[in-house]
């Protein structure tokens, strides 16, 4: 039966991992490849690597990271962060990654989903939306960690980039993320159910709970989650039981 | 040697890193003449038809291809690989596809689901196949498409999948030639092992 996915989220400055990954079984948890390779080994779905490097000269060390990861571990993985040419997409997917996520050079010039997606096809093209509740049933689009209000409808965004051939969105609440209080579902579910293609719910996981409800009230495709996974929470063995338990079909 | 096809559509990196990994060695062939002696070759593949069909016409590949079945070469076709060896695709009506597997390539007609089909999903095994040796039914494997193969005759298809109300060939089959929708160089050990058998097919 079709398994929703898990998806842990890994941040990356410099090509370490920074947010505090701990691992316990890990001899260096700042290593990207490290840490793919312990997703990996318990059956995550897919990976989401965010290049968070403040400096420009130094994002051609997510490249170095990126071949290393496609070199050992044979899951679907994501990159996002900081990409804004066609060249940038093409430098990653020659590296063996399978999709890049683009979010602020998409706001900037719609064209660049269509344009990518043409050249390199809608299934690596991500659109990565961050989102802000600003009224009833209303949710403005913003930049810069949720500093910047894009000017944009997040739903209606969300709906110009599938049609300009985005083959997923992920959507992440700037409200919940990091609080552990679990998804926006009402964001999650409206946006899912306008679009076509899948979306990825994203920010606020702090339960199993939470990926429950991204699911079932938030209609999400897959869930996105970093800490609980990082700090051993829980594994995504774990997860994937309770989600089985529960109804939710799952890869196990 | 395993030779990769390179008509510049998607992402070859994953398919050789994999085979890498297995120790098997490979090269990229980017004109039809590379194939003039090849025994094993993977047709791989993600984006439209149409596009994947224009790209191998031009890089001199259609004759090459109909050589390498004449001879019996072995053939891997994996996602847009697969669709290309039927015989046409709603996806580009009008583009005529390398047709080595009689029937055409459809879009999912249910209407309750995502399109993509994208992300992990099970296989059920119709008949047995030397590479889908160690495979049982029941075992998960990663899809990435809008489309899908319907062979002309039933005894093509060698493994379905549900998606939605819809059952497709997630694997099809004829004499030397062998294709997948899903991607087993994204599918883990279970991908790994199909790719494997396909180094000693």
């Amino acid at each position: 039966m079709f398994a929703r996915r898990i998806i842990p989220c890994l941040d990356v400055s410099e090509g370490r991992v920074v947010k505090g990954v701990k691992f316990v079984s890990l001899k260096d948890a700042g290593d990207p490849v490290s840490c793919a390779q312990a997703y990996d080994r318990q059956n995550a779905d897919e990976l989401v690597f965010l290049d968070i490097t403040a400096s420009h000269e130094k994002r051609r060390t997510m490249i170095e990271v990126a071949e290393k990861v496609a070199a050992t571990i044979f899951i679907p993985f994501t990159v996002g962060g900081g990409i804004n040419k066609i060249q940038d997409i093409r430098d990653l997917l020659r590296t063996g990654c399978d999709k890049v996520s683009i979010n602020t050079s998409a706001i900037n010039n719609p064209k660049f989903i269509l344009e990518a997606s043409k050249r390199f096809g809608s299934q690596c093209i991500v659109v990565a939306i961050d989102a802000k509740h600003e009224g009833k049933n209303q949710w403005g689009v913003y930049t810069h960690g949720g500093r910047h209000p894009a000017g944009l409808d997040a739903l209606a965004w969300a709906k110009r980039a599938a049609k300009l051939g985005a083959g997923e969105i992920l959507l992440t609440s700037m409200d919940c993320d990091g609080t552990k209080n679990g998804y926006d579902l009402e964001l999650t579910r409206r946006v899912s159910e306008s679009v076509k293609i899948p979306v990825i719910a994203s920010g606020g996981v702090g339960t199993l709970d939470h990926i429950y409800q991204g699911f079932t009230k938030g209609k999400a495709d897959a869930c996105l989650a970093a800490s609980i996974f990082h700090f051993g929470e829980f594994t995504i063995p774990q997860t994937k039981s309770y989600l089985r338990a529960k109804g939710i079909p799952v890869r196990l | 040697m395993i030779s990769i096809i390179d008509y510049g559509m998607g992402n070859l990196r994953s398919v050789s890193k994999a085979l890498e990994h297995l120790g098997a060695s490979y090269r990229f062939c980017t004109t039809g003449k590379d194939l003039a002696k090849a025994d094993k070759v993977i047709l791989p593949g993600v984006g439209a038809f149409g596009d994947a069909m224009k790209e191998l016409k031009s890089r001199g590949f259609i004759g090459p291809l109909s050589d390498l079945i004449s001879r019996k070469a072995r053939l891997l076709g994996v996602c847009l690989g697969l669709q290309l060896l039927f015989e046409k695709s709603e996806e580009n009506p009008g583009v005529k596809g390398l047709g080595i597997f009689k029937g055409s390539v459809k879009k999912f007609h249910s209407t309750n689901v995502k399109i993509p089909h994208m992300g992990w999903n099970d296989i059920k095994i119709l008949k047995k196949h030397p590479l889908l040796a160690g495979i049982a039914s029941g075992e998960y494997f990663y899809f990435v498409h809008s489309y899908c193969g319907k062979p002309s005759a039933k005894s093509l298809t060698l493994a379905t999948c549900r998606y939605g109300r819809e059952d497709f060939s997630a694997v099809v089959g004829q004499d030397h030639v062998f294709a997948t929708q899903f991607h087993p160089e994204k599918s883990q050990a279970a991908g790994l092992r199909i790719l494997k058998n396909f180094t000693r097919w």
